[in-house]
């Protein structure tokens, strides 16, 4: 479904991906960890077409995106939703127009239906009479879910979050975690979601694979992860500042 | 000391290079993104109420009093070699041909441009642009096409208000203050005012109009650095975008008239 090959990105001297190397079944939730930095929103955004490698392949569906014009990374894109750490909501529309977005743009279909989608698709994500509020109006947590409704509005096939927890209190977080699993079993998708909410990682994905230092450095289901013997690894998800992974700025005495 | 002075100049020159060479880009990009299917027409109204209607007070208040202080000046100074009856026609001269375009263009980036570069950056900056894509929508198609036309239209259109004010902000100061008769006022503007200062003066607003969106877009377009990042922007945008309009009026009177 997804196969990422020897994937290189530099930002000026920066070299962020050194080899990124990645597979993901259909119907599979990976989770990608790392540290701040450490490169899951660069690689995040390969695969949804949003940067283009120096080097490298990322096949979606077997067809090799980083080789297409924009034209045919559009249509690619028509598979995807993607939700935004921020939720990015666009400010300027009201919610139901955010949520039904796509559908409006691409599907042709009528205000008075695509208000109709939009209600139900927020029902879907737990909210109820907030259609013709403006983004600015909403509280993060209902950012999230409106984001995440945008994202499913169009019923695509590949779902990709960035942080889905980051800035949410724990119980919202979980409700987002929960919301997660609901809509995957609902609707069947392929899902990436980058984090490095362990909480999170080991509740929503079926498989983890950690990203270090430009390259993904093991891949395996949660309780794999858990028992893991590398030293890097087993220090990230117990989130401890001693060990090989030097925290930036600050030299382990 | 010299050669840091060298050096400084390179940078700056190279800079520049850069900066215009990524303007030309963009422009070019975002025109031929005007060819691909259509192009939404309530957002270009949105932006033409935005850009243009909006502006329209400040427009207003500014060309009266050019057009008054214009007056008042030419007065007294023609008044020393008793040339004072030709306050019209240089009201008008000068109105249709240089004021009313440049101040118009002046005044709708420091009120829109900015605004074009707050917003673009702002959904920069909080991914908005990003989701866009997300969504199989072309930023430039969705963003910049409509604030391009919106420029292109309303700026040559807000001028031909701002002459009409000015001229007629000359008239109040000529026979309110300095008694002049109302008929050698509109005479005078008559008599040496030819249809070509007045949409000559039309082409050069609509080439700052579309200089305007398009040099205010690609500063948000291209913005980076949270908060700080969509004021830096903001402000290169009007600087940009006013020293544009500034020199490029000058090549283009030379070419024009």
């Amino acid at each position: 479904m997804i196969e990422i090959i020897d994937l290189y990105k530099s930002f000026g001297r920066k070299e962020v991906l050194r080899g990124v190397n990645l597979f993901i079944e259909k119907g599979e939730s990976m989770v990608i960890i790392g540290g701040s930095g450490s490169g899951k929103s660069v690689l995040l955004k390969h695969i949804i077409g949003l940067l283009r490698p120096d080097k490298g392949s990322v096949f979606i569906e077997g067809l090799d995106i980083t080789k297409l014009n924009e034209k045919n990374l559009y249509k690619v894109r028509k598979k995807f939703g993607m939700l935004f750490q921020g939720a990015a909501l666009f400010d300027s529309l009201k919610v139901w127009e955010n949520v039904s977005f796509f559908l409006m743009r691409h599907r042709g279909i009528s205000e008075k239906k695509a208000r109709e989608i939009a209600k139900e698709k927020l029902r879907l994500v737990g909210l109820v009479g907030v259609e013709d509020l403006m983004p600015s109006e909403l509280s993060g947590g209902m950012r999230k879910r409106v984001g995440l409704a945008r994202a499913i509005a169009h019923d695509p096939e590949i779902l990709l979050y960035d942080e889905p927890t980051t800035g949410l209190d724990p119980i919202m977080a979980d409700a987002i975690n929960d919301l997660i699993i609901d809509l995957k079993k609902k609707l069947n998708v392929t899902s990436v979601a980058i984090t490095h909410d362990m909480h999170s990682a080991y509740k929503i994905g079926d498989k983890i694979a950690m990203l270090y230092e430009g390259k993904i450095i093991e891949v395996g289901t949660p309780e794999e992860i858990k028992n893991s013997s590398n030293p890097i690894v087993h220090q990230f998800i117990t989130g401890s500042a001693k060990g090989p992974i030097k925290v930036e700025g600050v030299t382990n005495g | 000391m010299i050669k840091s002075g060298i050096e400084r100049l390179g940078r700056l020159t190279s800079l520049f290079i850069l900066e215009a060479g990524g303007i030309v880009l963009f422009s070019l990009k975002t025109i031929r993104q005007l060819f691909s299917i259509p192009v939404d027409i309530r957002l270009v109204i949105h932006q033409m109420l935005s850009i243009g209607v909006r502006s329209f007070p400040v427009v207003f208040i500014t060309s009266i009093f050019t057009g008054m202080v214009l007056a008042l000046q030419t007065y007294t100074g023609f008044k020393r070699f008793g040339a004072e009856t030709m306050v019209g026609s240089v009201v008008a001269l000068s109105m249709t041909r240089e004021l009313g375009p440049v101040l118009t263009g002046l005044i709708v980036t420091g009120r829109a441009g900015a605004a074009i570069a707050a917003e673009i950056g702002t959904m920069r900056v909080t991914e908005q642009i990003d989701a866009l894509e997300t969504l199989a929508t072309n930023p430039l198609k969705y963003l910049v096409i409509p604030r391009f036309l919106a420029g292109l239209l309303m700026l040559p259109s807000l001028t031909v208000l701002s002459d009409i004010i000015g001229i007629n902000g000359g008239y109040i100061v000529s026979t309110g203050i300095y008694k002049m008769s109302a008929s050698l006022y509109w005479r005078k503007v008559w008599d040496y005012l030819e249809l070509s200062d007045f949409y000559n003066g039309l082409i050069k607003a609509a080439f700052f109009g579309a200089s305007m969106a398009l040099i205010c877009s690609y500063k948000g377009f291209y913005t980076e650095g949270g908060a700080e990042g969509v004021g830096r922007a903001t402000t290169q945008a009007v600087v940009l975008t006013s020293m544009t309009i500034l020199v490029s009026d000058y090549f283009l009177s030379a070419w024009l008239f």
